[in-house]
């Protein structure tokens, strides 16, 4: 009986395609945006995920400044400098090395070219950090550092900007008035988590950069690398602890500063995205509402369009059960082809938007689950209404129906 | 139900029915005191100007409407005891109906359309399939049984209708009106068949008509005026005493 149900239901619905249509739309369009938002979403946490693993886990930095990253939150702390790199590199087993990293934006010039591009200053054990290779050219060499002898190494971004598919080596380009030797080019690491370009840089000598850029000894970040089998945390504490020595914290005062790993950075990256998507979600939830309601407008408008049809349904025999099954059925048959062609609409954009924002597709099988079971829920909720109407039709009433 | 049929029991049985609509001033009596007796086998024609009830006598044999007073007995048993859809089961196993306005399902194949009763009667497919063609054959409509009713003339369409109440083998078949929306030629066609399943077949027939010529082929008429039965005989007997005092 179920079966022959179904089976009927799916006739009453291409019998009139055109409306049947119409009706699903607001929940095709309610599926697919949550099935597309949460999609999307998932990518693009995975994308950070996968950076950061890129990034290794097992880099640390240390910023001055207390309490969240951002603007302003530096200024009163003092800076940190040289001699704390090498504090913790000689004094912690646990890191297995450190890197000073100084960073601002400006203009890079070679001839006619010009592009905007993000300077670093640092030295060659950056590097090292976060396992970047030079793929033309060389390092700095220690002479380069010590002296503070304006030479660099670009990124790939900045290659093709100012010289092309051309070999760069030897070639100068003026930042700001510095006149900078190329040196080496970074093997190119396309897009970070941010969707910035990780390759648009510039590295030059920390000395050099803080002589002829900056023109403080300051040091704004310090990268640091945990020594291998000693966990990230484990290092984080000890940097903490050093740090608070050598900037004579006592005990009870709050840190000036702050040591951040990789594990952090992506959970806070994730956790904008998961935020992102749960209030895109949200929104996309209420289309399905609409859609609800749109299905039980058209079931109320079946019914009383089918008045005669249920007459005649009721006279030869049928149950006032077996019409609200009929009526019920329709609506939850009709509901999950929408939820079943939103979900494979969202899918599909879903896979063109990772695919052009260059992030994982990552399709998650309990939010299809969740949106079909949804979906079919739906059709419930808002069918048994109009469903119950129609089955407490009185026959001879039905019957007259014009 | 068949069980506590007695061999001479009529199968339609109605006593003392009255029907009134509405309350006070507007108060209406459709059926006011009517009692009737159709025995198994008979073929019998209600009708009366418009307004006399006949309709509503129809519906109250049909089973869609409970009476105000008295008692409706089909084979032995008070419909008026009878919850909505115990009277749905009693139309869907006893009784088959054909309407003058046809009452097919639209955008639905004769087939299909003869089919919906034994669907709601939890018939397998396979045999209901066999049944309906078999329904459809015996009112010659074999080759015609994939098309819809608009491809049906109106002749044919009151033919599948009339395939759609015999599909379950009914005791009685229920006519209102079935030649009111077809030409006098297709007219004689769809009673003539009436007539062959009331003969062929002993179907009992209850039907509403207000054409002479049609319910001469009843072997009864049953005359209402203002919701009570006036003459009740042969039809040649009732027509000629109505001729007479009109």
């Amino acid at each position: 009986m179920i079966w022959e149900t179904i089976r009927l239901a799916i006739q009453a619905i291409f019998r009139n395609a055109l409306r049947s249509i119409l009706t699903v739309l607001g929940i095709v369009i309610g599926v697919a945006a949550v099935i597309a938002m949460v999609t999307v979403g998932q990518g693009s946490s995975d994308q950070v995920t996968a950076d950061v693993a890129k990034l290794g886990t097992n880099v640390l930095m240390v910023m001055p400044g207390a309490g969240q990253m951002g603007p302003g939150n530096n200024s009163v702390s003092a800076a940190l400098d040289i001699k704390d790199v090498e504090a913790l590199i000689d004094q912690l087993s646990s890191v297995r090395t450190a890197a000073p990293y100084n960073q601002t934006s400006l203009n890079a010039v070679y001839g006619t070219e010009d592009t905007r591009t993000s300077v670093a200053g640092t030295d060659t054990r950056y590097l090292d950090v976060v396992d970047w290779p030079i793929v033309l050219g060389r390092g700095f060499l220690p002479t380069e550092e010590s002296s503070g002898k304006a030479v660099c190494i670009i990124g790939e971004t900045v290659r093709q900007e100012l010289f092309g598919n051309t070999d760069p080596l030897g070639e100068k380009i003026r930042l700001k008035n510095v006149s900078c030797e190329v040196i080496g080019l970074l093997e190119a690491k396309g897009a970070s988590s941010f969707g910035s370009d990780q390759d648009d840089i510039v590295l030059m000598p920390i000395t050099a950069f803080q002589r002829r850029v900056t023109g403080s000894s300051d040091i704004t970040m310090i990268y640091a690398a945990a020594a291998t089998n000693v966990s990230t945390d484990r290092t984080l504490v000890d940097i903490e602890a050093l740090m608070r020595e050598r900037r004579r914290i006592s005990d009870g005062e709050e840190d000036d500063f702050n040591v951040r790993d990789m594990k952090q950075m992506a959970s806070m990256l994730t956790g904008i995205t998961d935020v992102l998507t749960g209030l895109l979600s949200a929104v996309a939830a209420v289309s399905l509402l609409v859609g609800g309601i749109g299905i039980m407008n058209i079931m109320l408008v079946s019914v009383t369009e089918r008045t005669r049809e249920i007459g005649i349904r009721l006279a030869v025999g049928a149950t006032a059960n077996q019409v609200l099954l009929q009526f019920l059925v329709e609506a939850i048959v009709l509901s999950m082809i929408g939820g079943l062609v939103g979900i494979l609409s969202g899918l599909g954009l879903a896979a063109v938007a990772s695919n052009l924002m260059a992030i994982p597709f990552s399709p998650d099988a309990a939010i299809v689950a969740i949106a079909f079971l949804f979906s079919a829920a739906v059709g419930v909720i808002f069918g048994y209404f109009p469903a119950r109407r129609a089955a407490r039709l009185d026959p001879i009433e039905a019957l007259r129906h014009q | 139900m068949a069980d506590t049929m007695e061999a001479d029991a009529p199968v339609i049985e109605l006593r003392n029915i009255s029907k009134t609509y509405g309350h006070g001033e507007a108060e209406v009596h459709a059926m006011d005191g009517v009692s009737l007796s159709i025995a198994k086998g008979e073929f019998v024609a209600i009708m009366g100007p418009s307004g006399s009830g006949k309709s509503t006598a129809m519906n109250m044999i049909g089973c869609l409407d409970r009476p105000t007073s008295g008692d409706y007995l089909f084979n032995g048993v008070h419909v008026g005891d009878l919850t909505k859809d115990q009277r749905a089961i009693l139309r869907r196993n006893y009784l088959g109906f054909v309407f003058q306005g046809f009452n097919l399902l639209a955008r639905t194949s004769a087939l299909d359309n003869v089919e919906l009763p034994l669907i709601y009667k939890g018939v397998p497919a396979a045999e209901r399939r066999a049944q309906a063609l078999d329904a459809l054959a015996k009112v010659g409509l074999k080759g015609r049984e994939h098309h819809d009713p608009s491809e049906l003339s109106g002749g044919q369409q009151q033919r599948a209708a009339i395939a759609r109440a015999l599909v379950g083998s009914p005791q009685v078949l229920l006519a209102d009106e079935p030649t009111g929306n077809l030409d006098t030629k297709l007219s004689v066609e769809i009673m003539e068949l009436l007539k062959l399943l009331n003969e062929r077949d002993h179907i009992t027939i209850v039907m509403v008509t207000h054409e002479e010529d049609m319910a001469t082929y009843a072997h009864r008429v049953v005359w209402m005026v203002d919701g009570r039965v006036e003459r009740d005989g042969p039809p040649a007997e009732v027509f000629n005493h109505e001729r007479h005092s009109a």
